[in-house]
């Protein structure tokens, strides 16, 4: 699934580096404990969490994640933007919470990391 | 190739520089992605360690064709019981640092399973070295 069909899907706004095309999503992982995010391998991997702040995004970087979606309505101010854009991740705000856009990804076809 | 970085006492809003640094570096020498990932998750973990459980303190980086070698040294506290500290899910983080989205107890256990070799010396009111290597090949 693209990045821009993830947005549409939860109603969200893409923001930070630009969306790519040609990255195709297939896995979710959900939480907002960023040691739990590095336990794993990301490829392939949406990010969903409500956690927003550069903590988010430094643990992406390290993660290698591309697309992470904020929830919970909640907003990035300008330095993570920022740091975003300089690591190439595309952000989606959504205002739904955690367990709704993880359902709606679910129900899409996206498949839990495990 | 040397290289050392201060962790900042209190600043978890620039956590992470080191790790990010030394990522683009190994990038740029061709390391492998996996390699690479075992290396930056390892340090982030340990850097992170140094400012929600330490006052800061610094990190020196040595690689070479076969090898990285990190070693975060602080001025902390230490830990009392290392064996509880290793165990998955243990923590003494405080609420400030749970809100950011550290503390879920694992970043040790990560530690351990992305590096080749770990030692981890602590001191009571003395501090904390935690050296981490990650061979290449
Ligand atoms: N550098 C350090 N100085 C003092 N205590 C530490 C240090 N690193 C780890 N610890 C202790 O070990 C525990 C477990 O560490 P860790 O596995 O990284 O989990 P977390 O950081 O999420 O608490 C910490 O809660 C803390 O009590
Ligand atoms: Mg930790």
């Amino acid at each position: 699934m693209t990045i821009k069909e993830i947005a549409r899907l939860v109603e969200g706004e893409i923001v930070g580096a630009p969306a790519d095309d040609t990255y195709d999503v297939e896995k979710a992982f959900a939480s907002d404990l960023m040691s739990d995010v590095l336990r794993f391998s990301m490829d392939e991997t949406v990010l969903i969490t409500g956690l927003c702040n550069n903590q988010t995004m430094r643990t992406s970087e390290m993660a290698d994640l591309r697309v992470v979606v904020i929830g919970r309505d909640k907003q990035p101010d300008e330095d993570m933007l920022e740091l975003a854009e300089d690591l190439d991740i595309t952000l989606i705000k959504s205002k739904f919470s955690i367990f709704k856009i993880s359902g709606i990804l679910y129900e899409a076809g996206i498949k839990p990391l495990y | 190739m040397h290289y050392t970085f201060e962790i900042e006492r209190g600043n978890f809003t620039d956590a992470g520089q080191a790790s990010s640094s030394v990522k683009r570096t190994l990038k740029q020498l061709g390391v492998a992605p996996a390699n690479i990932k075992r290396t930056v998750v390892a340090l982030f973990e340990a850097e992170i360690n140094a400012i929600a459980h330490a006052y800061g303190g610094t990190i020196d980086v040595d690689i070479d064709d076969q090898k990285i070698v990190m070693v975060v040294a602080d001025q902390g506290p230490g830990i009392p019981n290392l064996d509880l500290a290793m165990q998955e899910g243990w923590s003494t983080a405080s609420a400030e640092v749970r809100e950011m989205g550290y503390g879920a107890g694992m970043g040790l256990p990560n530690i351990k399973k992305n590096t080749d070799d770990l030692k981890i010396e602590s001191t009571v009111g003395v501090g904390t070295t935690v050296t981490m290597t990650v061979f290449f090949a």
